[in-house]
């Protein structure tokens, strides 16, 4: 069954013209188009990789899911229940149970707090457990997440590496036994050493607790190595959806294929192949009718210019949005 | 050769201590040559740039048995004669997050011209044709000379911080994190500009790359670096580097790094963090983080040792190397090395 079942999202910002531009030009609002029309759905436990260039609307998207911000269409299912029509009791419930990860343990911790408040806290605000449960509670996910309770509970964010702090990032994620976790760039801030560390972390938690994930990332190599499932976006939309392996080596779109033929190797014997693309990114406002990566496409034919690709399945699993399949 | 540094010294004086932010680095820099130095956050890069450069604060302590740049010894020049003569002319810089380093009230042709201009006696129109060479090399129009920055997308104005560096036709370019926080379709155009330009250009133009991303360093460079705690733990040939490493920091780091062409290898991290530079640490930095660790490594400083010609390496355990390689490849050596991070 489904976890999480996201149809037709689309999430569109207004750029209203100044007044003047109105007045004279007749300009009318133009549409950002951030997210438009994604479908995907999220098994129990699974890890699914969300990857794309900056400003294609990951982000977003996951905000949408967090419910932090309200859609401007489609339907978001959490377990079969539409989101948007949520009691006031059974969001208080999927709050609890939908959790984030964020990109910067630097900045998105409360630098007043110690670590047992900064992990107690969603606790506090979200249970009704007493004093002493919600301290064994806490100290319990302090140590999961690979920290010595005793050695760091009293401390303060600015006591820590950017390493440790990433993990009290995910005690916090964590500490409510969350059913969903979304995970956004939480190793853009890390050095390269001690972010194996906290991939691993993610992946045996997920196992142990039976989590679901959406790891958001710009970096395929990461990707490559914990999500289960991977989707590819592009503008707004998703370009391609499949088993990571097959999408890492044999990737459908065009999009795709120049996005992994980018990726750097670290092994210098390593030729890497140009990748088959054209131009710079596109800004999503007022994209053209059709398919949104025409104008970077280098097999762009007529009925991309018209038609917008539906995401299809072609193979078991697999699907892409492309007219070339 | 066309930098030579030895045994450079930069240390801070601070309220708390002595930091030593880059403690006896010795590396060179041969012509047309792209030399990578990669290390983690913290561990002296971008001291070493700035000390090169001169741009660390008067209160730096430098020492250098040798810092020469085509034979001229950088240290003890004049700061008037290093800045005339040796900057932009013989070192050009792309500094970090080069994206914000552009002026938004100028146009980006013009910021370019006023850098030959600042140097040379070139007329406008000599400088307008060097700057258009370079634009059309780094892949911009020319049009987009009159620009303002604004305009950019931040690969565009990473590119034209490139082709600044090169107005002057300088014979080492500093590069300090060229392509961080770019999106890789864009940071591959990037790295395929700078090979072109090492292609096209009349004279050579020598590269001292700076980057935490080994798999950026790995592509471009000749000789490889691995830095830690302001030091050098290992310096050889790119192949070399990672196809014989010695160092136990590149033994882990090989393993930390996930590649999209080894999907089922196992990444592993390093457990710990760097030291504090501050104050005296008698031994080799990494040996808190070392699994192959003996209590001499703590005791003395490890001599830079040339194990092969060409290829230094920090630690006194080289001889165990073959037992290093073959256990690094474990998780379960660097797990029971130390508490975890």
């Amino acid at each position: 069954m489904a976890i999480l079942d996201v149809s037709d999202l689309k999430q569109y910002f207004y750029l209203e013209p100044t007044f003047l531009a109105k007045l004279v030009g007749g300009k009318k609002p133009r549409i950002i188009k951030a997210v438009d029309g994604m479908s995907f759905s999220l098994e129990a436990g699974e890890i699914l990789g969300l990857a794309g260039e900056s400003g294609c609307g990951k982000s977003t998207c996951c905000l949408a899911i967090a419910k932090l911000r309200e859609p401007t269409g489609g339907t978001i299912r959490y377990k079969e229940n539409d989101i948007a029509e949520m009691s006031k009791e059974e969001l208080r419930k999927y709050r609890r149970e939908v959790q984030l990860i964020f990109q910067d343990p630097y900045e998105s911790l409360n630098p007043r707090y110690t670590v047992f408040d900064l992990v107690a806290e969603p606790l506090r605000a979200l249970t009704d457990k007493n004093k002493a449960e919600v301290r064994e509670r806490t100290l319990e996910t302090i140590a999961m997440a690979g920290l010595e309770p005793d050695e760091y509970k009293n401390r303060y964010p600015h006591q820590m590496s950017g390493g440790e702090r990433q993990r009290v990032g995910i005690a916090q994620a964590l500490v409510l036994e969350p059913n969903l976790v979304i995970a956004d760039e939480p190793l853009s801030m890390l050095d390269v050493s001690i972010r194996a560390g906290i991939l691993d972390l993610i992946r045996d938690l997920s196992e142990r607790m039976n989590f679901s994930c959406i790891y958001v990332s710009h970096d395929l190599s990461i990707l490559s190595n914990i999500s289960e499932r991977l989707m590819i976006m592009y503008l707004g939309r998703i370009m391609e959806l499949g088993i990571t392996k097959e999408v890492i080596t044999e990737p459908l779109h065009p999009y795709a294929q120049a996005l992994i033929a980018a990726v750097p190797i670290p092994d210098p014997a390593y030729t890497r192949p140009i990748p088959k693309i054209k131009g710079e990114v596109a800004q999503p406002i007022d994209p053209p009718p059709g398919c949104r990566f025409q104008t970077r496409c280098l097999q762009v034919m007529d009925i991309c210019r018209g038609t917008e690709p539906p995401l299809k399945e072609v193979k078991p699993g697999h699907a892409v949005a492309c007219h070339l399949y | 050769m066309i930098l030579e540094i030895e045994n450079l010294k930069t240390h801070y004086q601070t309220e708390q201590g002595v930091v030593k932010a880059n403690d006896g680095i010795t590396l060179a820099v041969g012509e047309n040559e792209v030399v990578g130095l990669a290390g983690e956050s913290g561990c002296g890069k971008s001291t070493l740039i700035r000390t090169i450069i001169r741009l660390v604060p008067k209160s730096a302590h430098v020492t250098a048995d040798k810092m020469n740049f085509k034979g001229q010894d950088i240290l003890a020049m004049p700061e008037k004669d290093f800045r005339e003569k040796i900057l932009w002319q013989g070192i050009g810089l792309v500094p970090q997050s080069a994206m914000n380093a552009l002026n938004p009230v100028y146009r980006v042709g013009d910021q370019c011209i006023e850098a030959i201009q600042a140097h040379t006696d070139f007329s406008k129109a000599e400088c307008e044709q060097i700057v258009k060479r370079l634009f059309d090399a780094v892949g911009l129009q020319a049009g987009m000379m009159k620009a303002y920055p604004h305009e950019f997308s931040g690969g565009m104005r990473q590119r034209s911080m490139i082709a600044m560096s090169l107005v002057l036709n300088p014979d080492l370019v500093i590069m300090d994190e060229p392509t961080t926080g770019l999106d890789v379709l864009v940071q591959e155009r990037i790295l395929r500009n700078i090979k072109e330009i090492r292609k096209m250009s009349e004279s050579s133009v020598s590269i001292l790359l700076i980057t935490h991303d080994i798999s950026v360093i790995a592509e471009m460079s000749d000789r490889i670096g691995i830095m830690y705690a302001g030091r050098l733990m290992e310096f050889a040939e790119s192949m070399e580097l990672f196809n014989e490493p010695y160092h136990p920091y590149t033994l882990g780091l090989k393993n930390a790094f996930p590649s999209i062409q080894a999907l089922d290898r196992e990444l592993i991290s390093i457990p710990g963090s760097p030291p504090s530079l501050l104050g005296d640490l008698p031994g080799c930095l990494f040996a808190f983080r070392c699994p192959f660790v003996i209590p001499e490594c703590e005791q003395e400083r490890p001599p830079d040792l040339e194990i092969k010609p060409g290829h230094f390496v920090h630690c006194i355990r080289t001889d165990h190397v073959e037992e290093f390689r073959k256990l690094a490849g474990d998780k379960k050596t660097w797990q029971s090395s130390t508490s975890a991070t």
